[in-house]
């Protein structure tokens, strides 16, 4: 899993680059201040890093083989990371309705929605993930000793994925918002 | 325990179709490296056929055996065919079968994730070559990829590439990649967590280090590569604008995402070749490895900075000059761990009691053909020189003798090396001899003449040229060296099958050498070993054979 992630941070490292080095270079259409509005963003980061906590407690309650535990952490994580989902939907639903921005409008569409776009297919896969495991929870095939590693495994993939967002809140939402 | 060896007919008593079928739903990390270099070894012989009708058709100038589009996709599909689908699946495939063996395991960490990164290199192959017939080219006369291995915008735009060659020059390498990205973590956690008892990281083989090395490199330049596919492909088909110069993007950025994958890739075909000979050329000059420690530095110092060289590709491409400064600094600086790594394996002849079997001729000539190709390539390195022999014939001679005289004849070594422990057959040693000469002569007369034609000016990629130009007499005398290249694969292959069927056997250890893999039968039992072997140094096979002397007293 260390070696998927690490794979993982180059695959997003092009993406990253590609958006630091194209900001302020459209030349035409909108323009990230004149479109983001940063309020419902900063509710969706809290989410996400939330689930990141709300997962580690869920392991702990496996640790501890208290399964109801286990299973309402897990559950409230894909919550959280579901309402991420939702949130960065809303926000392109916004950016394409009212302001006519799509990824080939200009630099900025391009850059922008390849770039959170990847990261949303990476928390959907990490919740498919999630979900995988609280189904299996729940029909009764997780045990404590075989399966804490392997939960384990795919929580790390879980806080990659949110440290993967703080990257990109912080190339989006404030190094962009700079020109 | 013993095992017959291999033999592809006389096994009666089980079916064809379900042979077939074993080792189609294998896991077993034997067989899947063997599927990898046989597959590997089929693309090289199309690789090579593509060769052939552009040396055919480069033979006189004004010729018209092809026609310019054909020629585009000839010279695309041979180099994206020897990178992706001959060099790294050999190699990977090397490193498949000889991990486990070398480090005491009974298979790797994760064998079903194995299985799938070799069909993914397969299909991924099939998908390139299914250009040819399917979708249409800019002129619907077949539709390969006709943009260069490396696929430069904004030629690769939608407005400029029509059809779907493009995409599937994308698509066909994007699914072989993840299959060598699947390889790597295999690699990576096979060798961090499964080494047998006493096998410390300082006591493991040459080539499990480099390995190791080519695992991290393989995971940080492909998903690089994968990225720019994907942006790419949103430009072509979702109106992205990321190398779009009319809405401010940049071609440039194309190269730099390519190159900054693409010279990390490079080293990913050479360091394996590296590991195999720090294996091979001791055993046959019956000496230890010169300065193993060393070599384990080189090694990481060359995969370190081979992160920081790539602008060397796009000298000619109008950066600043301190720009291009830094990156020939860093290109002259990558060189001298080479070369430690050179006069080390030298170091480990001299003195020693040289036997030249057909395995020790290809290492020897892999010394001197790297050699020549490493110079060229530090002649590249000084930006002016490359300004004027960028896209000449100059680099195409350089890469050539690094790749095809360098891993190649690496690989070739190897084979005749490690045949005999895959199959429990040893290859023939004349009709190996007359292998290696025929490669040495076909490669020379090849390769060495294209740095001459460069030099006079001829570039790259070019379907003809007018005669007066000095040109003609190079082409010829390369052209002349592909018969003789054609002959040493037709040698090998029949090498191949005729040992198969009746090969002399080879026994455990025909080479007296002193990795962990020559411990076991030939072939391998399907654990590799019956009891999990313990380490006690580099050389476990010798303390084991000279319980008086053991290499464990002078660590």
């Amino acid at each position: 899993m260390a070696c998927l992630i690490f794979a993982e941070c180059w695959f997003f490292a092009g993406f990253i680059v590609a958006y630091l080095f194209y900001i302020g270079k459209s030349s035409s259409g909108p323009l990230p201040r004149e479109v983001i509005d940063i309020k419902p963003v900063l509710v969706n980061s809290a989410a996400l890093i939330a689930s990141s906590f709300t997962v580690i407690a869920a392991l702990r309650g496996l640790a501890r083989s208290h399964m109801g535990s286990f299973r309402f952490w897990m559950a409230l994580t894909i919550v959280l990371g579901s309402y991420f989902i939702y949130g960065t939907a809303m926000e392109w639903r916004g950016f394409i309705v009212d302001h006519h921005l799509t990824i080939s409008t200009n630099l900025f569409g391009t850059t922008y929605y390849s770039l959170v776009g990847f990261h949303a297919f990476h928390v959907i896969v990490g919740l498919c993930l999630l979900t995988t495991i609280l189904v299996l929870s729940l029909m009764g095939h997780i045990h404590v000793v075989r399966d804490h590693l392997r939960v384990e495994l795919v929580s790390w993939y879980w806080h990659f994925v949110d440290a993967v967002w703080i990257v990109v809140f912080t190339t989006v939402y404030i190094v962009g918002m700079r020109p | 325990m013993t095992t017959a060896p291999i033999h592809p007919i006389s096994e009666t008593s089980v079916g064809f179709g379900s042979r077939v079928h074993s080792w189609v739903i294998s896991v077993d990390h034997k067989k899947l490296g063997m599927m990898y270099i046989g597959a590997g070894l089929i693309f090289f012989m199309l690789g090579g056929i593509e060769a052939t009708l552009m040396r055919l058709q480069l033979m006189k100038p004004l010729n018209d055996m092809l026609t310019p589009h054909g020629f585009n996709q000839m010279f695309t599909m041979h180099g994206t065919t020897m990178v992706f689908l001959v060099g790294m699946p050999v190699l990977l495939g090397f490193g498949n079968y000889l991990i486990p063996l070398m480090i005491g395991a009974r298979d790797m960490a994760f064998p079903r994730l194995n299985a799938f990164g070799l069909w993914l290199f397969i299909f991924g192959g099939l998908l390139l070559y299914y250009s040819f017939i399917g979708g249409d080219g800019l002129y619907g006369m077949g539709g390969a990829p006709d943009v260069g291995w490396f696929a430069y915008s904004p030629l690769t735009s939608k407005a400029f590439s029509v059809g779907h060659a493009t995409d599937y020059w994308i698509l066909g390498i994007m699914v072989s990649g993840f299959g060598s990205m699947t390889t790597a973590i295999n690699f990576m956690a096979t060798i961090l967590c499964m080494r047998c008892p006493g096998m410390t990281f300082m006591r493991m083989p040459l080539f499990v280090w480099l390995m190791f090395t080519v695992g991290i490199l393989v995971l940080l330049a492909l998903p690089v590569l994968t990225g720019a596919q994907v942006m790419l492909l949103f430009d072509r088909f979702l109106g992205a604008h990321f190398f779009d110069p009319q809405q401010q993007g940049s071609v440039i950025f194309w190269q730099h995402l390519f190159w900054f994958f693409g010279h990390p890739e490079v080293y990913i075909l050479i360091l394996p070749a590296f590991g195999m000979i720090c294996e091979i050329i001791p055993v046959f000059s019956r000496k230890v490895i010169f300065g193993y420690p060393l070599m384990v530095a080189a090694t990481l110092s060359i995969a370190f900075i081979s992160l920081g060289v790539w602008v060397h590709h796009m000298f000619s491409v109008g950066l600043p000059p301190w720009l291009n400064s830094i990156f020939a600094a860093s290109t002259f600086l990558i060189a001298v761990p080479t070369g430690m790594k050179m006069f080390n394996w030298i170091g480990t002849m001299w003195g020693g009691n040289i036997r030249f079997t057909v395995s020790m001729m290809f290492a020897t000539g892999f010394l001197v053909m790297f050699l020549f190709g490493g110079l060229t390539g530090i002649m590249l390195a000084v930006v002016p020189f490359d300004w004027q022999l960028s896209d000449s014939y100059f680099v195409v001679g350089h890469f050539h003798y690094v790749l095809f005289g360098g891993t190649m004849l690496a690989v070739f070594s190897a084979v005749f090396y490690w045949f005999p422990k895959a199959t429990g057959r040893l290859l023939s040693e004349p009709m190996g001899k007359w292998t290696f000469w025929m490669f040495m002569i076909g490669l020379t007369l090849t390769f060495f003449p294209m740095h001459l034609s460069g030099v006079l000016g001829m570039p790259r990629r070019v379907y003809t040229y007018q005669p007066g130009r000095g040109f003609e007499l190079w082409n010829l005398i390369s052209s002349s060296g592909v018969p003789f290249q054609i002959v040493g694969v037709l040698l090998l292959v029949t090498n191949i099958i005729k040992s198969l069927i009746n090969g002399r056997v080879a026994g455990p250890d025909p080479w007296d050498a002193w990795t962990l893999e020559w411990a076991t039968s030939s072939p391998p039992p399907s654990e590799n070993f019956p009891k999990i072997p313990t380490c006690t140094s580099p050389r476990p096979l010798w303390d084991r054979k000279h319980p008086e002397d053991p290499d464990c007293f002078y660590e």
